[in-house]
């Protein structure tokens, strides 16, 4: 494992630096140092994703919206329309989609960074750095296509007529609560693909079995105290009613559930981090 | 002031012989595997053999109880046979890959370069993708900003600066990857064979850089094949032989001690099935030796004629197959490329242009005597389907051999030979008048 002895304050290293290259073992500490050094090669990492992503495909930046737009109107009709699910007296569809939005980020972030270490092999092998990095940057260039999502979502309440509460200053906690969850659970799921490419399957059936276990189609005020704090355990359930008390006023306080999401989202984002270092060493050999 | 840059004390790595064979694997191969994995393991448990975890419990050691010390402004040739551990060790300098046992202390910044054009993206522009290749490498934002017209006109693509690299020749791909890594400034410098690349003019202009890298006080640890630019711009060698060290001494003795050791060549490479053999789902090499007077030998009398004997399993039927070989000589000079295709050969390959059945084959060049000089060589071989750029295997320095002077042309001359070949000529003189 690798410590730096002596470190001077300023962010160039200098040459009194001294690298120690020995065997570690067992666990080892997040070098959050380290990470902020290589916040240039985050960036230009993030910034490749979301570029390469927006120049092959045709439709580009639209696709960032198509998906939750279109998931919103499927679930307008089968579950708004036919099932009548009640939707916290705000018209259907903008329930349906102000968790949409939140969602889509959460998923794709997810995706992304489970297939960040395997996609980004040839890196690994060939050069050193954090590898955080990787995921991080996978879930970050998320926040592009959630910004674009949500431009469509505040031109949605403006055609319904709501205006936002004060409580939207709330949002950035709850997108960082989300953007939390979702690197947690994709530090996990990328360290153990690296060595189980079954992982890569397991993923897209385990988001859609997440998907209806958050209270997207439906809200969680179907569940009676205590279980709708139990509910909080997933931690998406905090995010995607935050996000419908903040923007559209329901009645879904958060009390109980978010904080339970809250303490969640913390508790798989730091041990997705340390499950992570331990598994890094084997990385570059394995990948 | 302590002048020590790097000093490695009993450094070791040990690899499960399945973690090894993963580590060569392309992106491509990743990608098809995850879509043919499944499959081909329950074909592979229907027909019978094992594939798990119990045939991958074997370890080898690719490095064991290495120690030397670089100083301060050292350029270190690190020299070797494929398989010598020399990418292993700057893996391990360049903390790619931990060590299994040992240590290492390294004094400064590091910089490495196992590959140009890490991270390179085909739908990024020129521009767009210095950035982010400089990034990857190390470099600040700012110091990319300051260099990057140098870069640009270091790799002579002005003009398509703004286009995207899939639309760049291999040539330009590969000058505008060598600018960006050029332009590294760490104080310690960990290159891999990177500069067997470009044409031969670019190279020159590679191996010019790296020069002045040299003599810029900087630290360098370099591999490579190529003796003539380790000599040029190395002043120290380390030679490796299975994962040791075998010696550390300035480099030209070191370079002589590679060159003369008296090294058994086997004469022939195997694989025992196709399962651990280089290639995928088309092609497998099963074999390559070198035949002379009918033997298996690594060692073929400088006179007589050769032959190289290509083995390979087909497995994809009614599919052209191409068979080539290259041969590098022991200063990594290419002395040979050739295949079966008809305006390659002497006689017309009956197999050429044919589409394959399933099955083992043999191609066998044969290589005439009193051509080659005396020294050692190694044969590269690669394996194309239809169409010379579908390369299904590529299997670099896959067996070496040695040619012997046998003293058939040292009657009158028996000084040294100092050129790449020493073919037996035609010669005639007539006299056009008198007096």
């Amino acid at each position: 494992m690798i410590t730096l002895l002596k470190k001077t304050n300023n962010e160039e290293p200098k040459a009194s630096e001294v690298l120690i290259i020995r065997p570690s073992r067992g666990w080892r500490h997040i070098n959050l140092n380290e990470i902020w050094r290589y916040r240039e090669l985050l960036y230009f990492l993030a910034w490749r994703d979301i570029k390469v992503r927006y120049k092959q495909t045709v439709l580009g930046a639209a696709w960032a919206i198509i998906q939750p737009f279109f998931t919103m109107i499927i679930f307008s009709i089968f579950f708004g329309k036919l099932a009548k699910i009640p939707s916290d007296g705000v018209p259907y569809p903008i329930f349906a989609y102000a968790a949409l939005v939140p969602w889509t980020f959460f998923a794709n972030g997810l995706m992304e960074s489970t297939n960040s270490l395997v996609t980004s092999a040839n890196l690994i092998r060939k050069i050193y750095f954090p590898r955080l990095v990787l995921p991080i940057a996978a879930v970050i260039s998320g926040i592009v296509d959630f910004i674009l999502a949500f431009v469509v979502l505040l031109g949605m309440m403006l055609f319904y007529g709501i205006m936002p509460t004060a409580n939207i200053v709330w949002l950035p906690f709850l997108l960082l609560l989300a953007l939390t969850a979702s690197l947690g659970v994709g530090m996990w799921l990328t360290a153990m693909n690296v060595q189980f490419r079954d992982v890569r399957y397991v993923v897209p059936f385990l988001v859609q079995v997440w998907l209806f276990a958050t209270p997207i189609a439906y809200p969680s005020s179907l569940l009676v105290e205590p279980w709708r704090t139990f509910y909080g355990l997933n931690p998406m359930v905090g995010v995607v009613e935050g996000f419908r008390w903040a923007l559209l006023g329901t009645d879904t306080t958060p009390g109980g559930a978010i904080f339970v999401s809250t303490f969640m989202a913390i508790m798989l984002f730091v041990s997705g981090m340390f499950y992570f270092r331990r598994m890094e060493r084997t990385f570059a050999d394995v990948v | 002031m302590n002048n020590i840059a790097i000093k490695v004390k009993n450094l070791s790595k040990q690899y499960r012989i399945g973690e090894q064979q993963t580590k060569y694997r392309t992106i491509r191969e990743t990608l098809t595997d995850a879509v043919q994995a499944p499959f081909r393991r329950i074909g592979k448990i229907l027909q019978g053999h094992a594939y798990g975890a119990a045939d991958m419990d074997e370890t080898i050691w690719a490095l064991k109880d290495v120690s030397f010390e670089v100083k301060r402004g050292e350029v270190v040739g690190i020299i070797g046979r494929n398989g010598a551990g020399k990418s292993t060790l700057l893996k391990m300098l360049s903390r790619i890959t931990e060590p299994t046992e040992g240590m290492a202390e390294i004094h400064g910044r590091v910089g490495s370069l196992l590959e140009v054009g890490t991270g390179f993206h085909p739908e990024l522009t020129g521009r767009e993708n210095i950035f982010l290749n400089g990034a990857i490498l190390g470099m600040k934002k700012k110091e990319m900003v300051r260099k990057f017209d140098e870069m640009v006109s270091f790799a002579e693509i002005e003009k398509f600066i703004d286009t995207p690299v899939k639309f760049y020749s291999s040539g330009m791909y590969v000058r505008l990857a060598f600018a960006v890594a050029a332009h590294l400034e760490p104080e310690i410098l960990l290159v891999d064979e990177v500069l067997a690349v470009g044409d031969a003019e670019f190279q020159k202009k590679c191996l010019g850089k790296m020069g002045d890298v040299a003599k810029g006080g900087r630290t360098v640890l370099f591999v490579s094949h190529n003796m003539l630019s380790l000599k040029n711009l190395c002043n120290k060698g380390v030679l490796l032989h299975s994962g040791r060290v075998v010696m550390e001494n300035n480099i030209d003795a070191v370079i002589s001690k590679y060159l003369d050791k008296d090294i058994k060549h086997a004469g022939e490479t195997s694989w025992s099935s196709p399962e651990i053999a280089p290639g995928d789902d088309r092609v497998k090499l099963k074999a390559v030796r070198v035949i002379s007077e009918g033997n298996v030998t690594g060692e073929v009398d400088i006179s007589k004629d050769f032959w190289i004997e290509i083995d390979y399993w087909n497995l994809e039927p009614n599919k052209q197959r191409m068979v080539f070989i290259h041969i590098h000589n022991s200063m990594g000079i290419w002395i040979i490329s050739s295949g079966n295709l008809a305006s390659l050969t002497l006689n017309k390959d009956p197999w050429s242009y044919r589409p394959y059945p399933e099955g083992v084959f043999r191609t066998a060049c044969k290589i005439p005597g009193c051509l080659l000089n005396d020294g050692h060589y190694n044969i590269s071989v690669y394996i194309a389907g239809s169409g010379m750029s579908n390369v299904i295997i590529a299997k670099k320095d896959v067996l070496s051999f040695s040619v012997l002077d046998t003293g058939l042309m040292r009657e009158e001359y028996t000084g040294a030979w100092p050129t790449v070949i020493r073919p037996r000529l035609e010669w005639g003189t007539e006299q056009l008048s008198s007096k």
